[in-house]
């Protein structure tokens, strides 16, 4: 992975410099994605700069709009726009002269950024009055990204051991119903560490039914998302609705503002303003990726994801490491659930709404890494933001049609941008010991 | 297994003898004749039954209340528990089966009635689990059958009742036209994990929604929408459109079941017969012998995520041409779902599949009866209905708990394997 032990070679060794070859740029690819780029330049030109009012100001705003410290950007949208555009036409044409892989993430991820810039300058300067927040648009990617991330995380920790987890979204069902019962009888804080529990037992038990008794591993997940959707649904009916009050009414989590941390200007009210869960997710983020690059348990269990067998001649007990990751992921999954229920306050039939399979899909679009996994997630958290943004500030498009847009952004980033992925060698096969 | 996969030399054909061949027998029949697979499915079944029937008893007012005495005489627990379970389960059977008060009317409808509850329910869960099972197959997972479910009920739908056609011509352009749909949102998968290696478990997911959003927007556009406009719910299809009624029209039951077996025949035949169906299961086996022996790994994704969704899109047209007439929100019921569960109980073969259809089928239909008639929730099904399928893929777990000697091979190996194809 990314770690590359440098050994110094003896002098009078012969040493082999390896050289990386590039395959060269299709020329579907080449001619695709510079036709994409250049047409994504045009139209921010003609609807952004040449369309619109030239005189429009684009008027940001970082902050809600009650608070007397709001930082305000205004400046004249049109003529951006248009050199926006410019630029990423000029960007479609320098893909098209000299395609280079390497370049091809930036160009189109620098290309794509830039067009959403000129689309929320657009939006912000057609109306005299309205503003965009541009914090709130953060706060509701972050909203989004929150349960999504720590999915993904579950599922990174899962796969990288060598269990496939397609039951994060019953990991995170059972966190959520766990998460409203706990909270309510003892309070939300203990919510969360029961939430966390009962991910973990699911995980357990994928574990148990993956390992112990080798069931086919899609197979299981899918069977665990039905087992979990339909007794949290049958607990809620028979037990929850009749009595809401005394079973399924968590208090909220209060947002905790860090000292310090949230005096910073626009980031602070943004990242450090945040119930309790959020923070746990930024701790994890790190804690997992760390965890599983940089210390010893995170070598075994990636050598145990990879090729268990040659883990397990070097005296790393492989089914134990599968056990643990699986369970931990559980718990961080369960953990996940809970933030639905203590966003909404209490828990609903299937309040995941299918959170689970887009934070799969977001382990693999990241393809099995944490970072990855979490700028998947924040992607997904984006587009779902401007969807909303964008439903308010242009009521002509129908609200169907934008909510479209999460979806095909991350189908587009999936087939356009990262394309073929690999996952752990291992992963989703059994172990037994010869 | 995993020595063989991983070496591109091996050939795909005697790789897939070994695939098929060993553990289980072919067929849903085949399976009767092995005693040891036969005895562990039912007691997955009696199990999942049984697991079933503590929370049904757990979802009992009368039993809860005696619970709170349990140390006092706990003899009333039980009681009350054994028979909530025992009304459940008979209002259960008298939804899917057989039920006598209805019986005594002396109708067809009476005999019939909770038979065809039972088949109209399996009839999408067959086309479905054909659809996901065939997928399998190939090495596919297609967890896309809700979005291709309603694009077919979509297309079909639109057929049936912006046209007005004649008779026989009319149901089969509004059939065609639900396949083609189907196969079109599912061709979107495979055409791009062919071409670009976008991975069909994402593309499938986010299809799904994109499926959903087009259906609440088209369900909001006038020539789409019923009037008076209030309602998000479509016109409703032609007389000429509609799948015929089987029993006559006191029952449920409808034509679409002739589809979904004629379809199963067809998958049965296709996997197992023919140079395509090879050619297929090669590619699911092991991409990379395929590859090495001249097939078209490229193409087989496309092919098969266009059949596969065609499968789905008939599963719309039976919600749309038969059980239901109008389009609306929740038209695909929750299908491509419980689609995967059937797949996998019926270990992905044609034969397993339209049991296993049936048998869910029969469930939902049992379900509903028991919500109406004693209150228990409807979920309970869907705890059932995994916990069945769960069993039956471990059957170690089953070994265990009875303490059988019996030696069966679990829903492994033929199915999805990892990620990597």
């Amino acid at each position: 992975m990314s770690e590359q032990t440098t050994v110094q070679p003896p002098e009078d060794e012969l040493v082999v410099r390896p050289v990386v070859v590039e395959p060269p740029v299709s020329t579907t690819q080449r001619y695709a994605t510079a036709g994409v780029l250049v047409g994504l330049g045009l139209i921010t030109i003609w609807l952004f700069a040449l369309r619109a009012d030239w005189d429009a100001h684009a008027k940001l705003r970082f902050g809600a709009l009650n608070d007397p410290k709001v930082h305000q950007l205004s400046f004249p949208s049109a003529p951006v726009c248009l050199a926006i555009g410019i630029v990423i036409v000029t960007l479609g044409l320098l893909w098209l002269a000299v395609p280079r892989r390497r370049w091809f993430g930036a160009i189109v991820g620098s290309a794509l950024g830039l067009f959403v810039v000129a689309l929320l300058c657009w939006m912000s300067s057609r109306n005299q009055f309205s503003q965009l927040d541009l914090v709130g648009l953060g706060s509701s990617t972050i909203q989004v990204a929150v349960p999504l991330i720590l999915g993904a995380l579950c599922g990174v920790m899962c796969e990288r051991s060598g269990v496939i987890n397609v039951a994060i979204e019953g990991q995170m069902l059972a966190g959520a119903w766990t998460g409203a019962l706990v909270g309510t009888l003892v309070g939300s804080l203990v919510g969360i560490v029961g939430a966390a529990l009962a991910g973990a037992l699911m995980g357990w038990i994928l574990a148990v039914f993956a390992i112990r008794y080798l069931v086919n591993q899609v197979v299981l997940g899918v069977v665990l998302n039905v087992f979990a959707a339909g007794l949290t649904g049958f607990f809620y009916d028979a037990f929850m609705q009749p009595h809401v009050e005394s079973l399924n009414q968590p208090a909220l989590l209060d947002p905790i503002s860090l000292p310090l941390l949230s005096k910073i200007p626009i980031l602070g009210p943004l990242l450090f303003e945040q119930s309790i869960i959020v923070y746990i997710t930024y701790v994890l983020i790190v804690v997992v990726d760390v965890w599983l690059f940089r210390t010893r348990w995170g070598l075994r269990t990636r050598a145990v994801g990879e090729h268990p067998k040659a883990a397990d001649t070097v005296g790393i007990n492989v089914l134990a490491m599968r056990y643990r990751n699986v369970i931990i992921g559980g718990a961080i999954a369960g953990i996940g659930g809970a933030y639905f229920t203590f966003q909404v306050g209490q828990f609903q039939k299937n309040i995941t709404s299918g959170y689970g399979f887009i934070a799969l899909a977001a382990v693999i679009f990241g393809r099995w890494s944490p970072r990855g996994a979490v700028g998947a997630a924040l992607l997904f958290g984006f587009a779902t933001a401007m969807q909303t943004t964008l439903s308010i500030n242009v009521p002509s498009i129908p609200s169907d049609v934008i909510a479209m847009l999460p979806y095909l952004a991350t189908i587009f980033a999936v087939a356009g941008l990262v394309g073929k992925v690999r996952a752990p060698a291992a992963d989703g096969e059994p172990y037994v010991k010869e | 297994m995993s020595d063989a996969t991983s070496d591109p030399t091996v050939d795909p054909q005697q790789l897939l003898l070994e695939h098929d061949e060993a553990p289980a027998p072919r067929g849903w029949l085949g399976r009767f004749a092995n005693a040891d697979s036969l005895v562990v499915t039912l007691l997955a079944f009696l199990t999942a039954m049984l697991v079933g029937g503590v929370l049904i008893a757990s979802a009992d007012p009368q039993t809860q209340a005696a619970a709170h005495y349990f140390f006092q005489y706990p003899w009333d627990t039980f009681r009350y528990g054994f028979e909530a379970m025992w009304n459940g389960y008979k209002a259960m059977f008298e939804g899917a089966i057989f039920n006598p008060k209805l019986a005594q009317k002396g109708t067809l409808a009476g005999y019939l009635g909770p038979i065809s509850e039972t088949l109209t329910n399996a009839t999408p869960l067959i086309l479905g689990g054909l659809s996901v099972g065939l997928a399998f197959r190939a090495g596919l997972f297609n967890i896309g059958g809700q979005g291709q479910v309603i694009m077919g009920a979509v297309f079909a739908g639109f057929v049936g009742f912006h046209y007005h056609l004649p008779v026989v011509l009319h149901l089969i352009a509004a059939i065609a036209a639900g396949m083609l749909g189907g196969a079109l949102w599912g061709g979107i998968a495979g055409f791009l994990k062919a071409k670009t290696g976008a991975h069909e478990v994402i593309t499938t997911i986010m299809l799904n929604y994109v499926a959903l959003s087009s259906l609440g927007y088209l369900l909001k556009k006038k020539g789409f929408q019923a009037p008076p406009y209030g309602q998000a719910i479509s016109n409703p299809t032609d007389k000429n459109a509609r799948l015929p009624l089987l029993l006559g029209g006191d029952l449920r039951v409808h034509a679409g079941l002739i589809i979904a077996l004629l379809a199963a025949v067809f998958v049965g035949w296709l996997l197992n017969r023919s140079t395509l169906g090879f050619r297929l299961r090669a590619v699911g086996a092991n991409q990379f012998a395929s590859r090495t022996a001249g097939m078209s790994v490229e193409g087989s994704y496309i092919t098969v995520m266009l059949i596969a969704g065609a499968l789905c899109g008939l599963a719309g047209v039976s919600q749309i041409l038969g059980t239901n007439n109008q389009l609306t929100g929740d038209i695909d019921a929750g299908i491509g779902f419980d689609a995967i569960t059937v797949a996998l109980l019926g270990r992905a073969n044609a034969g397993g599949i339209v049991a296993a259809g049936v048998l869910f089928g029969a469930l939902h239909a049992g379900g509903t009866q028991m919500q109406s008639t004693t209150g228990t929730p409807i979920d309970i099904v869907q705890v059932i209905q995994s916990l069945i399928v769960l069993f039956i893929a471990a059957p170690m777990l089953i070994r265990t708990i009875y303490h059988l000697h019996v030696s069966t091979s679990g829903v492994n190996g033929t199915l999805a394997k990892g990620w990597n194809g």
